[in-house]
């Protein structure tokens, strides 16, 4: 089993390139585009709203205006579910490329959107008609128990949680909520209704939603900051970071932790809009290097900016029947990425 | 490489271990497939089954028997053996545990094909053209991800190829989300069966079909057990063993893409056999090519064997017993720690 995930072939990617530069530059014109891009986002849809009466409804409120209650109650909400979920899949699709040191891990990895998929599927077949707040907290109590199955079946045996384990107990779970929940939605008929939600969208986002989740994605996202410099360690593979010191049963566990958060919170929110996990990390890796303490951040403002324009999109591609975001998301995400992938051969 | 150096005890002891459990396996799989003769709706006794066997049933029983039952138990030998065989190959080339048809575009590829043509023509008469347009799709994007990922003077490099294959495969799937949301239920239902994997409705077409590749592709892969094993050694130290690694690995991706490309045309999503057969076989026999593809062969058609039987008998479609069987399995064998 060792011979496939062999970092070793490459003994000279040992030292970490990175490039602070690139990294601040990103950082910056990041944030920037982000402010200009939610500005955009709340005043176009169905309803278009000038700029102005953006900024009248956020200093000088008038309760009378249908456009500025749909500015607070509607567009508001759905920008920062926007910024906030696509900074969450994306650093925590970094998160565990960083710990399984495979490219192809995501946070779905985790068994996380399966894991929603099953509750959802179980709310539709049996409890239909749940409010977004309820739907959100059942989703996320799937996914918990998604992630704790597979970290589970990874962590408590002989030999502990190594990145093959992890990637195929993972991938093993998910077949399995997968077929769980293709059974509850074939058998009750739930299937259309199950495959809308996963496709992701943010129609319907409410504030109660964004309270729940703003401060556990926050928290956890400074988190992944301040545990960036052990993963970087870690990717580099688990001999080395025991080498260096770094206690890495502690870092998996909280690693773990977060990503279950961040993607947790997000899923149940958006749907499996994953893919921004997949793409985005690697793109950030390949503009600024192989170290995370720039990975992460620059994976969360590129993974905001990402779901916000791509929730633009899907409102002017068809404003009355909006387009699934997940579709909009590749359809912006994969050419550059496919770019990216035939450009450049680099290690993880 | 065994065969340059004497072989030691331990050597020969392992050896003798493979050939048992291959045997025991090679048993297993004749035992199943009696007993799922058996097994149905309409149940037929053993002596029922042998009398039909040899020709002195009643027209019913003989029409269960050979136009219901035996095509389908054939077929789950066929598709389960492709399936995890071409897994076994894309793990050992890409020597990425995760990798199975999926990497190569195969199943999205299919699949895209399978909602399109639902999308324009009436469900009825869909049936026989399908299995060939979506070979055609699997087969196309498997190219297309091959092609991308190619590069003049360094040919495939496995991580580019992985890259692109996911991209390739994200974007066929948002294609397909589109496209799915826009099905009436009918046909929605078809087209998430068909996802799943079911067997429902084959017939000894569908077998005649897929039988040539996998009695063409099979002998050839296992031909070439020894590349994958000095293939999963790593490019350099494969290179400096004198291996054509850039012909030897187009010429086992080829094989891997016809042999789930033709499993997928006939069977649908059944994929999940092909990540996870190679995994079981290599907790029994171990990394030696030569023991672990046919280990990965029976493994996997003993899986869609008892898959496919229960489907049979609780109506539902083939892919979701797979994974219901085959990933508790798994996950008991992973905390086993090795």
């Amino acid at each position: 089993m060792e011979a496939h995930s062999s970092p070793h072939a490459q003994p000279a990617a040992i030292h970490v390139q990175s490039r602070p530069v690139a990294a601040m530059l990103i950082l910056i014109g990041g944030i920037i585009a982000i402010v200009v891009s939610a500005a955009i986002s709340i005043c176009v849809g169905a309803a278009d709203i000038s700029i102005s009466t953006v900024w009248d409804a956020l200093f000088h409120f008038n309760a009378d205006m249908t456009s500025h209650q749909i500015i607070r109650e509607l567009r508001i909400p759905r920008v920062l579910a926007g910024a906030l979920t696509g900074a969450a899949f994306a650093a925590s699709g970094a998160i565990m490329q960083g710990m399984t040191r495979n490219p192809l891990a995501d946070s779905g990895l985790l068994g996380i959107n399966a894991g929603a998929g099953v509750m959802l599927a179980v709310s539709f077949a049996f409890f239909p008609g749940m409010s977004f707040v309820s739907l959100m907290l059942f989703s996320f109590v799937g996914a918990a128990a998604a992630a704790i199955l597979v970290f589970g079946t990874g962590a408590f045996v002989k030999g502990g949680l190594t990145p093959v384990r992890l990637v195929l107990a993972g991938a093993a779970v998910t077949a399995l909520l997968l077929a769980i929940s293709d059974a509850i939605a074939i058998h009750y008929q739930v299937g259309r209704d199950l495959a809308f939600w996963m496709a992701g969208g943010m129609q319907g986002v409410e504030w109660a939603q964004i309270r729940i989740m703003s401060p556990w994605v926050i928290g956890c996202l400074i988190g992944a900051v301040l545990l960036s410099r052990s993963i970087t360690l870690l990717s580099l593979g688990e001999e080395i970071a025991i080498g260096l010191g770094q206690r890495t049963g502690l870092i998996k566990t909280l690693g773990m932790l977060l990503v279950l958060i961040l993607a947790g919170a997000s899923v149940s929110v958006v749907g499996a809009v994953g893919f921004v996990g997949l793409i985005i990390p690697h793109v950030a890796r390949y503009l600024v290097g192989v170290d995370y303490r720039w990975i992460i951040p620059c994976s969360a403002v590129l993974g905001a900016l990402l779901i916000i324009v791509a929730d633009i999109g899907a409102r002017l591609f068809n404003p009355y029947s909006e387009t699934p975001l997940g579709a909009l998301i590749a359809l912006i995400g994969v050419p550059f990425f496919l770019y990216l992938a035939m450009r450049e051969r680099r290690e993880l | 490489m065994v065969n340059h150096h004497l072989a030691t005890p331990a050597e020969l002891a392992r050896k003798r271990r493979a050939f048992r459990i291959l045997a025991l396996m090679g048993g297993l799989v004749v035992a199943v497939f009696i007993i799922s003769m058996n097994t149905g709706t309409l149940r037929l006794s053993p002596s029922e089954m042998l009398q039909t066997l040899l020709g002195s049933g009643t027209d019913q029983q003989e029409l269960i028997l050979y136009q219901f039952r035996l095509p389908r138990i054939v077929m789950s030998v066929l598709i389960g053996a492709g399936f995890a065989v071409s897994g076994c190959i894309l793990q050992g080339v890409t020597r990425n545990a995760l990798a199975d048809p999926g990497i190569l575009g195969i199943n999205a590829g299919a699949g895209l094909i399978v909602i399109l043509y639902i999308s324009v023509m009436p469900l009825d008469n869909s049936i026989f053209l399908l299995p060939f347009l979506s070979l055609l799709g699997a087969g196309a994007t498997a190219a297309l991800i091959y092609s991308l990922s190619y590069r003049r003077h360094h040919g495939i490099s496995t991580i580019r190829l992985l890259l692109v294959g996911i991209a390739v495969s994200a974007g066929i799937a948002a294609a397909m989300i589109v496209l799915t949301l826009k099905l009436n239920p009918d046909q929605f239902k078809f087209v998430q069966v068909w996802m799943a994997g079911s067997l429902l409705g084959t017939d000894w077409r569908f077998v005649t079909a897929l039988l040539p590749w996998i009695i063409v592709l099979l002998p050839f892969v296992f031909y070439k057990s020894r590349v994958l094993d000095v293939l999963n050694l790593g490019d350099q130290t494969a290179a400096g063993l004198g291996a054509a690694l850039n012909r030897e690995r187009l010429y086992l991706y080829a094989a891997a893409i016809g042999l789930a490309g033709s499993c997928v045309a006939v069977g649908g999503g059944i994929a999940f056999v092909g990540l996870i057969g190679p995994h079981l076989a290599r907790r029994l026999v171990g990394p030696n090519h030569a023991y672990l593809l046919p280990a990965s062969a029976m493994t996997g058609a003993l899986l869609l064997i008892v898959s496919d039987s229960l489907a049979r008998m609780y109506e539902v479609p083939t892919g979701i017993i797979v994974a219901i069987l085959g990933a508790p399995y798994f996950l008991y064998l992973l905390t086993r720690a090795r």
